[in-house]
């Protein structure tokens, strides 16, 4: 399927002095294109194993990835992939606007212009049109993490990896997040991989939810969520929400 | 704004109460002038003698400044070269501490014997005593790189010079900044010594000439005009400090 993310038995191996670790064993899932699935386990399970081997900064030791089509490594060549990290991961000696201009400063980044994303569209779509000359520490948590999205946003990737964005930041602040991410996906149209071991974030966020279970990683479970597309915060107090949420936390504490 | 004026009063006045303090004790203890000279008198001299300090200070200042270029300039190409290929810095930075062990006026001498009695010796001095402390830091902070930013920049294909220049370099620059300003004093400290072991001109010549006449003026008056030079040296890094490292420290 060349219109999708697949993985297909992918496992991970890492050896140390201490002998050999297995992070992920024979993981297998499909992503169509314009998707959002959400990453859900305990720690240990190797979820962000997983989405590094998807962002080629971690090798298989077995099985396979195709990208819409393309290694891994194709779609890193050609810019196909965006990286949320935990931290935001800024340059503190670039303005926002500078670090969001990077990723069109490296590597082929000079020969992007037809697909690339104006960098100050993107501060406009995550609110910070007003910061573009302010440096990273002068920014709260929360906006430095939309600078970073708007950062791994500017090549006009095919696919968005977020490894625990909003891990960091505080409920009110994630919340909001939250819903800016959900009005970016649904504006842009990227398929998102997002990992967190939040519960409602994975359920509020995803349409599907990948369940990992640890020791070593592998799939539990993809649940289909079943919620209205358009959302917003008032949707977590709902029976049906909340109903929702019980099973995943089922589903995760039977992994173990 | 009161506690900048506190900040810029209070050390003044320490020194004010230093100067009294000094003063005070040549005067009760009717100390010699042979052995300590009054702060009047050492002031007296600086004005006096101005023109014999200044010719001198300008070859002391020539080589610390060149010094410190060469040296630092050296340092910062080897900690670049030990960034990018790790087997040399395997083999050379051991080599490098045992080298900075050797303390550096006992390598004076031999450094003289090599170079002659011109400036040569005395700058190159200056410039290992500058080398080591910029070549820990700055291997340090081409190195101590926020791990998710290396991530990134594999995630964006950069090349290798593309990470040292967007990256590594501007990382550095606080790590480098606190070894300048280290560098900026020390080097001043190494031209001195080296012209200690042989040199007709210079501060450290008149410190020398000024120990065996018992001319205790001239004597605190060089150490004055080069303890001013040193600072006025310092602050021009810092000052430079400011103006490029507007970030703060520490985050990434």
């Amino acid at each position: 399927m060349s219109d999708s993310v697949s993985v297909r038995n992918v496992s991970v191996k890492f050896s140390s002095d201490r002998g050999e670790t297995e992070a992920l064993r024979d993981v297998s899932f499909e992503l169509p294109r314009g998707g959002f699935v959400s990453i859900l386990g305990p720690s240990g399970c190797g979820k962000s194993t997983l989405l590094r081997v998807v962002a080629d900064l971690v090798s298989p030791s077995s099985g396979s990835l195709s990208l819409f089509g393309r290694s891994p490594a194709e779609a890193r060549r050609s810019r196909e992939l965006g990286f949320v990290f935990q931290d935001a991961a800024l340059l503190p000696w670039r303005t926002v606007r500078e670090n969001v201009e990077l990723p069109l400063e490296v590597g082929n980044g000079r020969h992007l212009s037809e697909k690339a994303s104006k960098p100050e569209d993107l501060l406009e779509l995550v609110g910070l049109s007003q910061w573009h000359r302010a440096y990273p520490h002068e920014l709260s948590g929360g906006m430095r993490q939309r600078v970073s999205i708007a950062r791994a946003l500017v090549t006009g990737p095919k696919i968005l990896l977020m490894d625990e964005p909003f891990g960091a930041l505080d409920e009110i602040t994630r919340d909001r997040l939250n819903d800016e991410l959900r009005r970016v996906w649904i504006e842009t149209g990227t398929t998102i991989l997002f990992v967190t071991h939040s519960i409602p974030e994975a359920l509020y966020l995803g349409e599907r939810v990948l369940m990992l279970a640890a020791h070593p990683g592998r799939v539990r479970e993809m649940v289909t969520t079943h919620l209205p597309s358009k959302r917003d915060i008032s949707l977590r107090e709902t029976p049906d929400f909340v109903k929702q949420a019980g099973d995943l936390r089922g589903i995760l504490e039977s992994c173990g | 704004m009161r506690d900048e004026t506190r900040r810029r009063l209070l050390p003044a006045a320490a020194l004010a109460g230093m100067l009294v303090l000094w003063w005070l004790a040549v005067e009760l203890f009717r100390i010699p002038e042979y052995i300590i000279p009054s702060p009047a008198h050492v002031a007296r001299t600086l004005l006096g003698d101005l023109g014999t300090i200044a010719r001198n200070l300008v070859p002391t200042a020539i080589e610390s400044v060149l010094g410190f270029l060469l040296g630092n300039l050296l340092s910062i190409a080897v900690a670049t070269l030990f960034v990018h290929q790790r087997t040399i810095e395997e083999a050379l930075f051991p080599l490098a501490i045992i080298v900075r062990s050797i303390p550096i006026v006992a390598l004076a001498p031999i450094l003289v014997l090599l170079f002659g009695n011109d400036m040569a010796p005395k700058v190159i001095i200056a410039a290992l005593v500058c080398f080591f402390p910029t070549l820990v830091n700055m291997v340090r902070g081409l190195s101590a790189v926020n791990p998710q930013a290396l991530e990134l920049m594999k995630i964006l294909s950069a090349t290798k010079a593309e990470v040292f220049w967007k990256l590594r370099i501007y990382n550095s620059l606080p790590y480098l900044f606190a070894a300048l300003k280290i560098a900026a004093s020390a080097s001043v400290i190494g031209a001195i010594v080296g012209e200690w072991i042989g040199a007709t001109e210079g501060i450290g010549a008149l410190i020398i000439q000024a120990t065996y006449n018992f001319d205790t003026g001239l004597l605190y008056a060089s150490i004055t005009a080069a303890c001013v030079f040193s600072v006025v040296f310092t602050s021009l890094i810092s000052f430079l400090e400011r103006r490029l490292v507007k970030w703060s420290p520490g985050e990434a």
